[in-house]
């Protein structure tokens, strides 16, 4: 092979640029992951939580997709919470009126992703607690 | 060394498809259980007061309509739907160019173009008329909606998805009626004072009359009829000849807007 050694020590250049973010990252310099807090009096009041059977720290996009072509196309409006109970599918009117500390709750881990989603252009948000 | 590229790549294709295709799978998978979790067993369940298999329709009784009745059920359905009031953009302007309209007056002659005998009684041709969305049967609107953010529910009702409207405003065209509204404006700077149980739009959205689905799922009136007094509209199901609705259409002699286009509007006039 001709110029093995040049491209080896660019190889390993290469790699050390490209990994390097990992590297450096591996004493803790990225900001811890956020929680959303539960700590509203909704919440508080409530013997058992009574929200949905799914991870809805990961999955929430997903279910509320679904909800929302479940409501505005299908007319369909309830769907059954962890206590078999039916509840509407609503943002404003349901997932908020527990969680109706949006700063703490959505707008914690959105800031962290860097994600800004339209929801509230439409959907009115729970007033400011306190 | 070429052989084993090939090889390689062979593998490496079908290895791709074989993820791909099973991620899918899986995906579909995932997607259905977790329908079945988040829905309910057999799909999503409507509110048990909801009427099914309607057809919904309304009669506007012109003979009973006043200025103060139409007032308070423009009102009604203002306050409701988060319909914003902008103002007049500038001093002089006579018509006001943002204007959000789901249910307003009209002059008698523009509701019905086509209807202007000559020697009509004033009491028709001088009192303004009660006009909202027709709820075509056959709605220029739906065809023309690149999106499908504007369709027709089962029950007939055109209705609008506004999560996937992108303001084209082919549907205004369509409509023969001028029954839809285009937000040029946010319309949050010019709410009513806000019902957080109804969104509101965002600009470059247009917006109707959605014959208060909301109301109806619900199995309750649409506000605007809550809102009359003495019957100056009747709203029901055309599928069911013991309506309130059928009856009426039965007794009284009823014109629609503009029929001859054709588009089977589902708001009648009792003149
Ligand atoms: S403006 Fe919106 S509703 Fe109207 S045709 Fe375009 S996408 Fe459809
Ligand atoms: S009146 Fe206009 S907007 Fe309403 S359904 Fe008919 S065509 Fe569509
Ligand atoms: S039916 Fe509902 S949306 Fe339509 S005009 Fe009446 S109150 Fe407004």
């Amino acid at each position: 092979m001709y110029d093995s050694g040049k491209i080896i020590t660019g190889l390993v250049i290469f790699v050390a640029l490209f990994a390097s973010p990992f590297i450096l990252n591996v004493g803790g310099g990225a900001p811890a992951v956020p929680q959303p807090s539960l700590d509203t009096p909704a919440i508080k009041s409530m013997g058992n939580p009574v929200c949905v059977r799914e991870n809805m720290q990961s999955n929430h996009m997903q279910v509320l997709d679904l909800w929302r072509d479940s409501v505005v196309r299908d007319s369909n409006h309830t769907a059954p919470g962890i206590d078999g109970q039916l509840y509407e599918m609503s943002l404003s009117n349901t997932c908020m009126e527990c969680h109706s500390n949006k700063a703490e709750f959505c707008d914690r881990c959105h800031t962290y992703a860097a994600v800004d989603p339209f929801c509230w252009d439409c959907h009115i948000e729970p007033p400011k607690e306190g | 060394m070429k052989s084993d590229r090939r090889h390689f790549l062979k593998a490496a294709g079908v290895a791709t498809i074989g993820v791909a295709a099973g991620a899918t799978a899986a995906e579909a998978n995932l997607l259905d259980s977790a329908k079945e979790l988040l829905l309910g067993p057999k799909g999503a369940a409507p509110y048990p007061e909801a009427k099914k298999n309607a057809r919904w329709a309304m009669v506007v009784d012109t003979r009973k309509l006043t200025a103060e009745s139409m007032e308070k059920m423009i009102h009604a359905c203002n306050h409701a739907h988060n319909i914003p009031l902008h103002p007049l953009r500038k001093k002089g302007d006579k018509y006001n160019k943002d204007e959000i309209k789901w249910i307003w007056e009209e002059e008698f002659e523009n509701a019905f173009p086509g209807q202007m005998n000559e020697h009509l009684p004033p009491k028709v041709t001088q009192n303004e008329v009660l006009v909202l969305c027709n709820q075509c049967e056959n709605p220029a609107c739906v065809r023309v909606c690149p999106t499908k953010a504007t369709f027709q529910r089962d029950d007939g009702i055109v209705i609008m998805d506004f999560h996937r409207c992108i303001g084209c405003r082919f549907c205004m065209a369509a409509c023969p009626y001028g029954s839809r509204s285009f937000n040029f404006k946010d319309p949050r700077i010019a709410s009513l004072e806000i019902n957080p149980e109804f969104p509101t739009r965002m600009k470059g959205v247009v917006e109707k009359c959605n014959f208060c689905a909301e109301q109806l799922d619900k199995g309750l009136q649409p506000h605007c009829v809550e809102a009359c007094e003495n019957g100056e509209l009747v709203f029901g199901d055309m599928n069911d000849p013991e309506s309130e609705i059928r009856k009426v259409l039965r007794n009284n002699y009823t014109i629609r807007r503009k029929p001859e286009v054709g588009t089977q509007p589902q708001v009648y006039y009792i003149v």
